[in-house]
């Protein structure tokens, strides 16, 4: 065990845990932040994913001791009160089905945007190819994405 | 059971949930106060209840109750959007809570067979419509006026000629007392304000801002966390546990032998409980489990299809017959034979199986993703023998369901565990438990013959040689026949073929079988609506006026109308690459059109679908092409990208490396279109499924001449 301090959504938590411990498991079990999910523990899915720095990571893959360097933000702090336009824009579209996968879906759509504020259809595959939907929401990601981008998707 | 650190008084201090969990130096994380979790399902005490359904509070907050699962098919919005219909409120005014498991208080809650609205719809409409009668009764005794010349609109009741008002909070107290109306008159659907409009879904809110509370969110205070080993081969038994490395890492509190409910089999698992998920994982990585596996019949992929190939050619237990298939054939002109297979799958909710549960000495409570609450209350209740209002059994949302969470395995495993180290505790399955343990959608081989005679099909014979799935219980009836081998064949080909026979082959097999998105007609209606193409191709018919004169009844003309015309059907051209295909199931009937074409870099694209789905009845356009445009893409998946194999009597695919999802690049283009008529509801979470897979083979026939009749195949390599 090892004492590690993180910046997350610009609160500053301690935390004593395993060093190996990936960040996913900290977010949920030791800071309670349960909106990352837990989807296949190998970096294949895309549910668990978080910004460091404002770059997409996989949390369930990233061991806290590599994430204290840095800034991190999860869904519940990608905006105060749900008004970030890639939200307002899964809002629109009414995006999600069962909506498990869908913090990190919007998380690399946040992330994406920031760097590409105004994508093509071939750019916005590529960028959300890391994430599954079993709902099979990924028609409405791709209209949501350029929906998010028309309103201002960097913020 | 073995513990560490965790002496028996311990672990019986903690199953008081206050306070003494500080004795084991647990983590008590501050959101997990006792409000939030009443307040996750629970209604406040200040509301009065009009009906089982439907409660009011004095200032006014009208609460509506979901007694079915939301899994992403929409119950949470439909369910409410009907009683807020016929109550006359407004989807804005209304908070929506889940019932727990209590099938007396609200009829079966089993959410499978797209059962939902097609099963409560009048009921839920009554419901409203009554609810608001009396409210308008205690307002126009209060004004001592005739209850006729009121009405309610907005969560008010209004006095026509004198424009008197008031609100349901300042009504629900009398309300509450006067006796519900036995009769009530319900709208014409054209007089719906709420009710078939595309409304936005109630639960989108909180499902973009983390805030929605799945199974694995639940929190207690202290909670324990487990991760289970299970026998890979199904039914092992344990024979051995070495837990001592296990013990060792820091955060384990106990190694536990478990069993679960399988089809009432108690299959055995031992579970690791710790004070985090992590800690659990890294205790199960250094357990060691001896499997006792004797009787376990050997099999694997190969081995089990050619058994089912052998079953499919021989006798059938026949289950629906008309007229005399044999002789017909016999004297058929032309005579058409084909074999078609499915594969084995894994439902892979995005949501791992989970299950919160706290027994003690009298009471059970559970929480997670459930599907069936009322079953599992039940099944828990029958297992501790505990009455049945002391087993409380709570739905979260689900992060997907497709029939795998309307299952008692993972519930009772769970309420077992949390009794043996008396402490309330989470069982998550790692995505590789949930994608080998199963149960899985059972692998098929279907053998379909006809005689054609001037182009009709004068005989038809369909055999399903596959696993029964309602014949897993001790001491089932191998026997009888499978009366789910015509789902999703459309009811008119009954009257309009003369002789035919449905029948099927089960096979025995370890491996458990269960429900998945559209059950059997996500097979069945490959088979049968490839055959159709393949007997419309050798009577040298257009496909779809090939079907179109079997389905004579004017609402299969009109699906059919529909479908041509929005996907230009007769103005396509030859071998452009358009394929049909129509199925029914759960009282919904569902055509589709996929267009495909040739990639420059070889293999098929898949251009466009187009969707008509005819539900009857229904409440919201937009989750209808919602669940239509999801069902589609899990075809997809199912035809083109995976597939449980197993070697060694394991399932071989255990993570989405291999068995591998369709994702965001290679979804096709969808348009839904919802059919308007006067039919009763049916279902709208799986019809669009089946017709998804043989519309996509029979497009590619047209464009290549090459015929697809095994399943998963590769649009790269067609």
């Amino acid at each position: 065990m090892a004492t590690f301090k993180l910046t997350v959504n610009n609160k500053t938590h301690t935390v004593d845990v395993d060093p190996d411990t990936p960040l996913l498991w900290v977010l949920r079990d030791n800071l309670g932040l349960t909106g990352t999910k837990y989807g296949c523990g190998v970096a294949q899915c895309g549910a668990c994913t978080v910004h460091l720095n404002g770059n997409a990571v996989r949390s369930c893959s990233l061991p806290v001791s590599a994430a204290t360097s840095g800034k991190i933000t999860t869904i519940e702090g990608l905006s105060e009160d749900g008004s970030h336009p890639v939200q307002l824009a899964w809002e629109a579209e009414d995006v999600p089905q069962c909506g498990y996968c869908q913090s990190g879906q919007i998380m690399t759509a946040a992330a994406f945007l920031s760097r590409k504020p105004n994508p093509t259809d071939a750019e916005i595959e590529t960028a959300m190819a890391g994430h599954i939907c079993r709902c099979g929401t990924y028609y409405r990601i791709k209209k949501a994405i350029h929906l998010a981008a028309e309103k201002g998707g960097k913020k | 059971m073995k513990t560490k650190n965790l002496s028996r008084r311990n672990f019986i201090k903690l199953s008081g949930m206050t306070g003494t969990v500080l004795s084991l130096g647990m983590y008590i994380p501050s959101w997990s106060k006792e409000a939030d979790i009443i307040n996750l399902n629970t209604n406040n005490g200040s509301s009065v209840e009009l009906n089982a359904w439907i409660s009011i509070d004095t200032s006014g907050k009208i609460t509506l109750t979901n007694h079915r699962a939301e899994m992403g098919q929409g119950s949470y919005q439909s369910v409410a959007q009907i009683l807020a219909e016929e109550l006359e409120v407004d989807m804005n005014q209304v908070t929506i809570v889940f019932a727990s498991g209590n099938s007396a208080k609200y009829g079966s809650q089993v959410t499978g067979g797209s059962s939902t609205i097609r099963g409560s719809y009048k009921r839920l409409l009554r419901l409203g419509a009554s609810a608001r009668e009396m409210l308008i009764q205690a307002a126009a005794k209060k004004w001592n006026v005739d209850p006729s010349s009121c009405h309610a609109e907005n969560a008010q009741v209004i006095h026509q000629s004198t424009g008197r008002k008031l609100s349901y909070g300042e009504l629900v107290e009398a309300a509450s007392k006067m006796t519900p109306p036995s009769n009530v008159k319900l709208k014409h659907p054209g007089e719906y304000k709420i009710l078939r409009k595309p409304l936005p879904r109630q639960d989108t809110p909180m499902k973009v801002n983390g805030k929605a509370i799945f199974g694995t969110d639940f929190r207690l205070p202290g909670m324990l966390f487990a991760v289970v080993e299970r026998s890979p081969r199904f039914e092992g038994k344990v024979k051995n546990i070495d837990d001592r490395e296990t013990l060792k890492v820091p955060g384990v509190k106990a190694v536990v032998k478990v069993y679960r409910d399988t089809f009432s089999h108690l299959r055995e698992g031992v579970a690791v409980v710790a004070d985090s998920y992590w800690s659990a994982l890294q205790g199960r990585k250094v357990l060691k489990v001896e499997w006792d596996e004797t009787g376990i019949p050997q099999h694997n992929t190969a081995q089990l299809y050619e058994r089912m190939r052998e079953m499919a050619k021989g006798d059938i237990i026949s289950y629906r017959t008309k007229g005399n298939f044999s002789d017909a054939f016999a004297r058929a002109e032309k005579k058409v034979e084909y074999f078609y297979e499915t594969p084995y799958e894994s439902h892979s909710c995005m949501e791992p199986l989970n299950c919160t549960a706290h027994v003690t000495d009298d009471k059970i409570e559970i929480w997670g993703p459930i599907q069936a609450p009322d079953w599992i209350q039940s099944n828990l209740s029958a297992h501790f023998k505990m009455p049945m209002d002391k087993v409380i059994v709570n739905m979260t949302f689900l992060g997907g369901g497709f029939g795998r969470k309307a299952f008692t395995d993972y519930t009772y495993e769970a309420a077992y565990l949390s009794k043996e180290i008396k402490a309330p505790v989470q069982i998550v399955w790692t995505r590789e438990d949930d994608m080998t343990i199963g149960p899985f959608r059972p692998g098929m081989v279907y053998r379909c013959a006809a005689g054609l005679n001037n182009g009709r099909i004068s005989a038809l014979e369909t055999k399903m040689a596959g696993q029964n799935m309602g014949q897993q219980e001790p001491g089932a009836d191998r026997k009888g026949y499978n009366d789910s081998v015509t789902e999703g064949l459309l009811e008119p080909y009954f009257n309009s073929i003369p002789h035919y026979t449905f029948g099927d082959a089960p096979l025995e097999s370890p491996i458990p079988v269960m429900w998945w998105r559209s059950v059997y007609a996500s097979t069945n209606g490959f088979a049968y609506e490839s055959f159709f193409d393949e007997l419309a191709a050798e009577a040298g018919q257009d496909p779809l006026a090939f079907r179109r004169q079997y389905l004579w009844e004017e609402r299969y003309q009109h699906l059919i109308d529909k479908l041509e015309e929005v996907s230009g059907w007769k103005q396509r051209k030859k071998n452009e690459g358009y394929g049909v295909a129509i199925t029914e199931c759960f009282s919904s009937i569902v055509g589709e059109v996929v267009k495909v074409s040739r990639k420059s870099s070889g293999g098929i694209k898949i251009d466009k679908v187009w969707a008509v789905m005819d539900c009857g009845w229904y409440v919201n356009p937009d989750i209808i092409r919602a669940q239509v445009e999801g069902s589609i893409v899990m075809a997809l998946g199912a035809a083109t990208k995976h597939e449980t194999t197993f070697k060694n009597s394991m399932a071989v695919e255990k993570n989405f490396d291999t068995y591998k999802m369709p994702r965001i690049h290679e979804i096709p283009e969808i348009e839904v279109y919802v059919m308007d008529n006067d039919e009763k509801a049916g279902g709208v979470g799986e019809p669009g499924l089946p017709p998804f897979t043989p519309a996509l083979t029979n497009a590619i026939f047209d464009l290549t001449g090459k015929r697809i009749r095994k399943l998963p195949f590769s649009l790269d390599t067609v």
